[in-house]
């Protein structure tokens, strides 16, 4: 059925974070940087599976299944607090949002 | 080139293209839609692992239910184009470089990973993948006998999720 080797998925996964973490640093819009947080959650998720096929072990798949709903709850709880922010702040630009900033 | 191969190759470079788009795109509204085709092409590796119910939670789930989250929340607050800001000198000269070495470094780490360096592997030469699927069966049975208490934490978690969504969207009055 599958004779791909694990470590394609292992750099695909460590590629998708890579640039996952690039679009966390460079992006300016408050709700892209969400995107960017799911898409690293992903790449771990796709680490997670490959190995649960190496070991050939459940446990793997388990814990994709508590990511997926602890980035359910984290993404309800953040796009609730941009709501928030835009509501207070009138804009979406991460550099405006200084009120913490010395 | 056989099958398992082509496929992987594929929706390898669609994530990868997905993502690279997310990161060029301008408009929020873009970048979800790039998201989307990250995801989707996520949830066919999984089925070329084996992973069958994930594949359809990644779907159902991700795609679905958290995408349609992000996308509502765009058009709500009516997110135009992103501002162009210039960049610190730092993130200008050490940033990129920094990331692109990270990429490297984990790139390497992963190809050098052969199972039998953990010693729990179950002796599968170079890292090759069994035959059988997993078990939509075995997996529940893991969740809802080992990983009862995590699973009844999670939905603790959900609803003290939706409480605080509630607060935090609710209008001061």
């Amino acid at each position: 059925m599958n004779g791909v080797p694990i470590s394609y998925y292992l750099v695909l996964s460590a590629i998708l974070f890579g640039l996952g973490v690039v679009a966390f640093v460079f992006k300016r819009n408050i709700i892209t940087i969400f995107m960017a947080i799911e898409l690293m959650l992903n790449a771990v998720n796709l680490a997670f599976v490959a190995f649960a096929r190496a070991h050939n072990q459940l446990d793997g798949l388990v814990f994709v299944f508590f990511v997926i709903v602890v980035a359910a709850a984290e993404a309800v709880v953040g796009l609730a607090i941009v709501i928030t922010i835009v509501h207070n702040r009138k804009t979406l630009n991460v550099e405006r949002v200084n009120l913490l900033k010395l | 080139m056989t099958l398992p191969f082509i496929l992987f190759f594929v929706f390898a470079a669609l994530a990868v293209l997905g993502a690279l788009l997310l990161i060029a795109a301008r408009e929020p509204i873009h970048s979800a839609l790039s998201l989307v085709l990250v995801m989707i092409s996520l949830a066919v590796l999984y089925l070329l692992l084996g992973a069958e119910f994930t594949a359809a939670v990644q779907i159902i789930v991700y795609a679905g239910a958290i995408m349609v989250l992000f996308v509502f929340v765009i058009m709500l607050l009516n997110a135009g184009v992103e501002e162009r800001t210039n960049w610190s000198k730092l993130a200008k000269y050490a940033g990129l470089p920094l990331a692109l070495f990270l990429l490297l470094e984990l790139g390497h780490a992963m190809s050098q990973w052969s199972p039998r360096a953990y010693g729990t592997g179950t002796g599968m030469a170079g890292g090759l993948t069994g035959n059988a699927a997993f078990s939509t069966v075995d997996l529940s049975k893991q969740l809802f006998q080992k990983y009862l208490f995590p699973f009844e934490a999670t939905s603790i978690l959900i609803l003290i999720a939706i409480l605080g969504a509630l607060v935090l969207a609710k209008r001061d009055e």
